[in-house]
């Protein structure tokens, strides 16, 4: 969705924990509606601490971020949760209902919904994340993965324009990477912006319409995902690894000078061309 | 279910199969209430210095096996158990856990839910008074362990005040004060970026190579595991249905897929390229550049 007016807006925005050393240092950024923001960088970069930036949780000691038009400076975290959801790293943190199926309405009902409404987004997240069988158990009960499944469910419930995913697939096997990755992607679709920090650069290549990178609080770079993992001295810099096809293409011989490739089917299908038309591949 | 037998790279390369240290045999669990069995008929055994990766999808019984290793499963997480686990001749399923600890470590996918004390350099102490280590090697051990493990210079630290990585490393420090024969790790990467999960896995070779520490880590990068491990066991609803090298098992392409399994990408791309008869698939990046470059 090109040339709509961005939802998220942070100019110059700084962070400085009491006593401690600035965590997000000049940020400038812009997400869009319908458009997906990776966030990657080594641990203690910024990210995190960007991500509370993004819905109130922190407030910038200088610069600004503005939700939807609303300055973070001016404005409680509950008007700002309304527009923006944020699922944290750690379930723990943001979990404290006695059922699953309590924890995903509390959301709705607190948005005024009626009853009928909330149920039904509550069954409708819970299939879509596969959480059917276990809405009567407590979240605290379930293994740690679950958990984490419950911690966005419950953020995907109230329907938010902007969502903060932090590290959504951290723990996550390979089915529940997929089905994350399909709900970026519907999320996308139905015009939510989205960003999402992760270690995990299979999915930022996967699901980002641009990546930003972060060292020490600042952005060292931005663009499309084929652009940034294309950079290898700056990836080595930051303390990032390209996913693993991504560094196969550029360690091919026959692809010297090649761009980068972001998927195995899309490295797959360039060399099937390439042995076809014989120009290399043994 | 193909089972393809275990090898142990390092018995491989020295012809001298030490002695496994620790043998799980025809091992079943279920749950009270449950329907199904979380394990259901486990054999294999562990050697020493052996780094093993166990994968397999949430649910399948990771968790289960690794807290079977040191009897937490049944004794602290009521289950019904048959078959055995046997670690240095300890029958962990029914010597206490607290005596089974200083033969097996356990590091949990949430560290934070397992430290309690005030400053770090307690926490890596705690093992070790139970263990009633003297005091001046217990000092030197927790200044020498968190050293490894780069968390020098933090000792008085509050646990609870380090970031998510650094509580990471702490628990596996508690772990490896205690000097385990066995070495259990859930998740050990969970939330660290690309530099600090190799430096965890360089810190994991080094106390299997030194220590002898037989090492099983759970864990979902399967393109680090390939790189790194002797040896892969792959668990399918509380089955062993792969174990092996990591050529061995993550070339199965079709096995892995039906465990749910995902492969290394470049054995992805080179099994979709229909492979080479007679040649294993890549697993490894550098192998890969070497196959499809044909050179290898």
């Amino acid at each position: 969705m090109t040339g709509a007016s961005p939802v998220l807006v942070l100019r110059e925005a700084s962070y400085r924990y009491p006593a401690g050393a600035v965590a997000v240092d000049g940020v400038t950024l812009d997400v869009t509606p319908g458009s997906v923001v990776g966030i990657a960088g080594a641990n203690g970069a910024g990210k995190s601490t960007l991500a509370r930036l993004l819905n109130g949780l922190l407030r910038p000691v200088a610069g600004t971020v503005v939700v939807d038009g609303l300055d973070t400076r001016h404005h409680e975290v509950h008007e700002l949760a309304r527009t923006v959801g944020l699922v944290f790293q750690d379930p723990r943190a943001q979990l404290f209902a006695r059922t699953v199926a309590e924890e995903l309405s509390f959301g709705p009902r607190n948005l005024g919904l009626p009853d009928p409404e909330v149920r039904e987004r509550v069954a409708r997240v819970a299939a879509r994340l596969g959480l059917d069988d276990v809405l009567a158990v407590s979240p605290f009960e379930l293994p740690t993965p679950r958990r984490r499944l419950v911690a966005l469910a419950s953020v995907l419930a109230m329907e938010p324009r902007v969502l903060v995913l932090d590290e959504p697939t951290t723990g996550q096997d390979h089915h529940a990477t997929a089905i994350v990755a399909g709900i970026v992607r519907d999320l996308r679709a139905d015009g939510v912006a989205v960003v999402c920090i992760s270690h995990d650069m299979r999915l930022l290549a996967a699901v980002s319409d641009q990546i930003v990178v972060m060292a020490a609080g600042q952005i060292v770079a931005v663009g499309a995902p084929r652009s940034v993992f294309a950079d290898v001295g700056m990836l080595r810099a930051a303390g990032i690894l390209a996913p693993q096809v991504t560094r196969l293409g550029f360690g091919l011989p026959q692809r010297h000078g090649r761009p980068a490739v972001l998927g195995v089917e899309e490295l797959v299908g360039e060399l099937v061309v390439a042995r076809s038309s014989g120009e290399g591949l043994s | 279910m193909a089972v393809i037998p275990g090898r142990d790279a390092r018995q491989a390369r020295t012809g001298d199969p030490a002695p496994p240290v620790l043998s799980v045999r025809d091992l079943r669990v279920r749950y009270p209430s449950a329907q199904m069995d979380a394990l259901a008929g486990i054999s294999f055994d562990l050697h020493p210095g052996e780094l093993v990766g166990l994968v397999g999808l949430n649910g399948a019984g990771k968790s289960t096996l690794s807290r079977c290793l040191n009897g937490i499963v049944p004794q602290l997480v009521p289950a019904d158990v048959a078959g055995s686990v046997t670690v240095d001749g300890a029958d962990a399923l029914r010597t206490p856990v607290r005596r089974m600890a200083s033969k097996v470590g356990i590091v949990f996918d949430e560290p934070g839910a397992q430290l309690s004390q005030g400053t770090v350099g307690e926490e890596v102490a705690l093992g070790l008074e139970s263990m009633a280590v003297p005091y001046a090697e217990m000092v030197a051990r927790v200044g020498d362990i968190l050293a490894r493990v780069g968390l020098d210079g933090m000792q008085d630290r509050p646990p609870l005040s380090l970031s998510g990585g650094e509580q990471q490393r702490l628990a596996l420090a508690c772990a490896l004060a205690i000097r385990p024969l066995v070495l259990v790790l859930d998740e050990p990467t969970c939330g660290l970026d690309a530099r600090s999960r190799a430096a965890v896995f360089d810190l994991l070779e080094e106390v299997a190579a030194r220590d002898g520490t037989a090492i099983v880590v759970v864990e979902h990068d399967v393109e680090l595991l390939a790189e790194r491990a002797d040896r892969i066991l792959v668990l399918r609803e509380g089955r062993l249905v792969a174990a092996g090298s990591p050529v061995a098992v993550f070339g199965d392409v079709s096995a892995m897929r039906e465990a749910g399994v995902r492969v290394p990408d470049v054995t992805a791309v080179a099994a979709a390229l229909g492979g080479r008869a007679g040649e294993p698939l890549p697993v490894t990046l550098d192998d890969a550049i070497r196959w499809l470059a044909g050179v290898g």
